[in-house]
């Protein structure tokens, strides 16, 4: 049951050559990149693989580490095909460079689908060529010789030869192409498919600088930027002084900023000795930010003018199939309920940072990003220099979610170091975080299902209300008309409405899905409820025969079969079915997003004073035939459960004044290790590509959990978060 | 003023307002990276070093309440056999993610494993509560201090 998504790679093209000091360099091009890029010459190539005389090999990481393995389970996929012992890899972070790297961002869990096939190649080519070397030293066809973990082997003359002895030989070689080389058959896999620590865990453990905020520059300085709680508000009146007065500060200054909330905003630059003076000077001042239009925006108008919107004939519909009202009306049963979510914070662990140089002209950036080259880009509009004087660094991330897709900060920390003409680190406050934070955006949804007599779902209606213009939606504030249950039902439509937003929003793990899945797979569970079906064997009975809906190739199409196959299985693991004790319930939800297909059942109390107890959770998930690294694999699913039954229990951020009420982990709570159910996890591996995995065990969580405490209470759940709604 | 600290075994000299909190004096002033800003409100524990053994957090702790106290931060606490015995048990099994925290709940984890070699799950929670992980990386935390304590899984 193919899904057509196997789209063809972009084209590789590879160079070999001699690196410096000894030893065979492999570097690629990536042509389509470079276009994109804007890169006015031919291609330039990277130094990808580096084979050392002594069998090290040194492999580049060029997508950004935010915790979800890529530094890792790249080089698996290269260390795989050339061959050699893990043992004998080094790991080394590339520079930004789209012109020589392609694509170098992490979102959307689109690494490893776009990875899959070109990062092979290039060990396969590597391989080939050092087959070759040998088949040349000893006089014997290729075809009769192969290899094992960094050796060639001749099994006919009883020879073997190591890569090292080999790379110099290598290195003269023009190498096959990538294309046409043959990759390995996964059975014979020794790398790919076991699990494996992260290549950084030692550098973790021990404490080594490798984030964002460990960056140390010498004659570097220290940066607080305050920023009006009033998005893009400008400072009316400020007295530098006592914040000059501090010991420890160099320079306290108005940054004039812009109004674009993605760039560089108006506010009040501290710089000095340490990050504490710099701090100390910026609680030392006394600014009045003026007046603006947002000022008056709020969480409650918000839902005011959602309500409103709702009374309203929807201003766009995305997809109408059939006739929703006439099938309503002939409907056996007919269920309606409104479902609504709130504005929730990224909150990485590790704050908003940024190190930046500026000198002569030039800026030189260290930042932990998941998007650099926009940073790139931003950071030359703000300062009016060329991209090509910029230089970044990505460092590792302290988590990603989503949030630093956008780089805001590199243009904080940029145009700081101009203005004091010095290094400088930036590091945001917590409250800063959460509070300028680009945020999931809040949405309401206003539902009608019709079933027949038979239990059938012959209509389904959302009436989306969001953020957005006339035709447009906020930064992940938009929906996409093919939502499930879409191509399956006659009668079906999609209408929306938007209301204008003066808050920033961004995307933030699993963008949409992660709150749509909860609206869509908790109607679903009322729907059963009303079909008088058990919530397992409704879902069967939607999802229908396996077949593709949709076009293939799309993002949004989807396999019926795929999303049955987890269905079952979470049902099989989860013992769905079983008697529970009287006040404990099982829910189940299964989702499609990122191009994975993922089931959960939750199961799930309410103690003492309504706080929801969460027993276990199991995810069953198909993100294709190969696992790249079970280890980092499990964790992916698990983190994203635990990361939405946090949300789901207690997140939100609420607007009053214009301004984020919220502003550290005593109002904006995490989870907790006392509060952190075991997850089991099973993948259900299908003939499919590979895809990602940040994302996809997000968004039919919380639905589960809902679905579990409807089973133990009876009380459903259309508002999130869940707060104290029962108790 | 200079503060003279015991950090890791070693002497050191901070010349640094009485009111900075540890963790800044650490990360700034004397180049020790390991122990991470989360919050500034001891909420996440990112920052938690020991002094004489004790888990506390750095970034509500002021330099001039250190006083003699012997500092250890991640960075030395692997001298000791329990800190090692941790570090190792996280790289077996894996724990970080994103990695961010992880100093934290080392030192953290050190601490419990100090004072009870032996804990239970409940025990564990209650040392644990305080520190953070945005990735949840909880059940691998769980999972290695258990291996670390050659305890085993309760459920």
């Amino acid at each position: 049951m193919t899904d057509l998504l196997d789209k063809p790679s972009r084209r590789l093209f590879l160079q070999a050559g001699a690196a410096a000091g000894g030893g065979l360099l492999l570097s690629f091009n990536l042509p389509g990149a470079a276009r994109a890029a804007g890169a006015p010459s031919g291609p330039a190539l990277n130094a990808f693989v580096r084979i050392a005389p002594d069998g090290i090999v040194t492999i580049a990481a060029k997508r950004p580490e935010i915790g979800q393995g890529i530094k890792t389970s790249l080089p698996m996929m290269i260390a795989e095909e050339l061959d050699v012992d893990w043992a004998k890899v080094r790991i080394e972070q590339a520079p930004v460079d789209a012109k020589v790297y392609g694509e170098q961002s992490a979102g959307g869990s689109t690494s490893t689908p776009d990875e899959w096939e070109p990062t092979r190649q290039v060990g396969a080519v590597g391989r080939a060529m050092l087959i070759q070397a040998a088949a040349q030293r000893w006089n014997v066809p290729a075809a009769g010789l192969i290899t094992e973990p960094g050796v060639v082997v001749d099994p006919a003359g009883k020879r073997r030869i190591a890569y090292g002895e080999l790379v110099e030989a290598a290195a003269k070689l023009t190498p096959p192409d990538p294309q046409t080389v043959p990759l390995k058959d996964p059975k014979a896999y020794r790398i790919v498919g076991k699990p494996h620590g992260q290549f950084d865990n030692a550098a973790i453990v021990t404490g080594q600088p490798l984030f964002g905020i460990d960056v140390r520059l010498p004659g570097m300085l220290y940066a607080t930027f305050l920023k009006a709680p009033v998005f893009a508000a400008k400072v009316a009146k400020v007295d530098l002084a006592p914040a000059k007065a501090v010991k420890g500060v160099r320079d306290a200054f108005i940054v004039e900023g812009g109004t674009a909330l993605e760039g560089l905003l108006p506010g009040v630059a501290v710089v000095a000795d340490s990050w504490w003076a710099a701090r100390k000077g910026r609680n030392a001042l006394e600014v009045t930010w003026a007046e603006h239009p947002t000022s008056a925006q709020s969480t409650a108008g918000f839902a005011a003018q959602a309500a409103e919107l709702a009374k309203q004939p929807p201003q766009r519909t995305l997809r109408k199939d059939g006739d929703v009202d006439a099938a309503l009306k002939g409907a056996a049963k007919r269920v309606q309920a409104s479902y609504d979510y709130p504005f929730i914070a990224h909150a990485t662990l590790e704050p908003q940072n940024c190190t930046a140089s500026f000198k002569d002209g030039k800026v030189e950036i260290w930042a932990p990003a998941q998007n650099p080259e926009d940073g790139r880009e931003l950071v030359a509009k703000t300062l009016g220099i060329s991209q090509d004087d910029i230089t970044i660094h990505f460092t590792r991330s302290g988590g990603g979610f989503g949030r630093r897709l956008m780089n805001d900060f590199m243009a904080e920390a940029a145009w700081i170091s101009k203005a004091v003409g010095a290094p400088i680190k930036l590091v945001w406050t917590r409250e800063d975080d959460i509070q300028h934070d680009f945020f999931r955006p809040a949405g309401w949804h206003h539902l009608s299902a019709g079933l027949d007599d038979k239990g059938e779902l012959v209509a389904w209606r959302d009436h989306f209300i969001s953020f957005g213009g006339e035709k447009t939606f906020v930064r992940a504030g938009n929906i996409s008309g093919n939502q499930f249950p879409a191509r399956a039902v006659a009668n079906y439509a999609m209408d929306v409405s938007t209301m204008p937003l003066g808050a920033p929003t961004g995307w933030l793990r699993a963008p949409g899905n992660n709150a749509i899945g909860w609206v869509m797979q908790s109607f679903t569970d009322e729907l059963a409820l009303a079909a008088g079906e058990d919530p397992v064997a409704f879902r069967r009975r939607l999802l229908g025969e396996p077949r593709l809906l949709g076009e293939p190739g799309k993002g949004d199409s989807f396999h019926t079969g795929r999303m049955r196959g987890v269905l079952d299985r979470v049902a099989e693991m989860s013992g769905w079915g079983r008697q529970v004790p009287k006040g404990t319930g099982l829910g189940v939800a299964c989702h499609y997003s990122h191009q994975g297909y993922v089931a959960v059942v939750v199961e799930a109390s309410v103690g003492e004073g309504g706080a929801p107890k969460v027993h276990k959770a199991w995810a069953a998930v198909d993100v294709g035939r190969q696992i790249v690294n079970p280890s980092g694999a499990e964790q992916q699913v698990q983190g994203s459960v635990l990361d939405a039954i946090g949300a789901t229990l207690r997140q939100k951020i609420t607007i009053e004044n214009g301004a984020v009420v919220e502003s550290n982990f005593g109002d904006f709570p995490l989870l907790r290790m006392a509060e952190a159910p075991p997850v089991e996890v099973a993948f259900v591996l299908s003939d499919n590509k590979p895809t990602g995995l940040g994302e996809p065990a997000y968004p039919p969580t919380p639905p589960a959990l809902c679905n579990a405490l409807f089973a133990a209470t009876g009380k459903r759940l259309r508002t999130l978060p869940i707060g104290d709604q029962l108790a | 003023m200079a503060f003279t600290l015991t950090i890791n075994g070693e002497t050191r000299t901070a010349d640094v307002e009485g009111d900075t909190p540890l963790l800044w004096v650490l990360r700034d002033t004397l180049g020790l990276v390991g122990a991470k800003y989360g919050c500034g409100a001891a909420l996440c524990g990112a920052c938690t070093v020991h002094l004489d053994g004790a888990p506390v957090r750095a970034c509500v702790t002021p330099v001039s309440r250190v006083g003699k106290k012997a500092v250890t931060t991640i960075e030395g606490v692997g001298k000791t056999p329990v800190g090692a015995k941790v570090q190792e048990a996280w790289k077996a099994i894996d724990v970080p993610q994103c990695g961010y925290c992880q100093a934290g709940q080392i030192m953290s984890a050190t601490a419990l494993l100090t004072a009870t070699p032996k804990p239970t799950d409940a025990q564990i929670d209650a040392a644990m509560n305080g520190n953070l992980c945005r990735c949840a990386t909880y059940i691998r935390i769980k999972k290695a201090i258990k291996v670390a304590a050659g305890v085993k899984a309760e459920a």
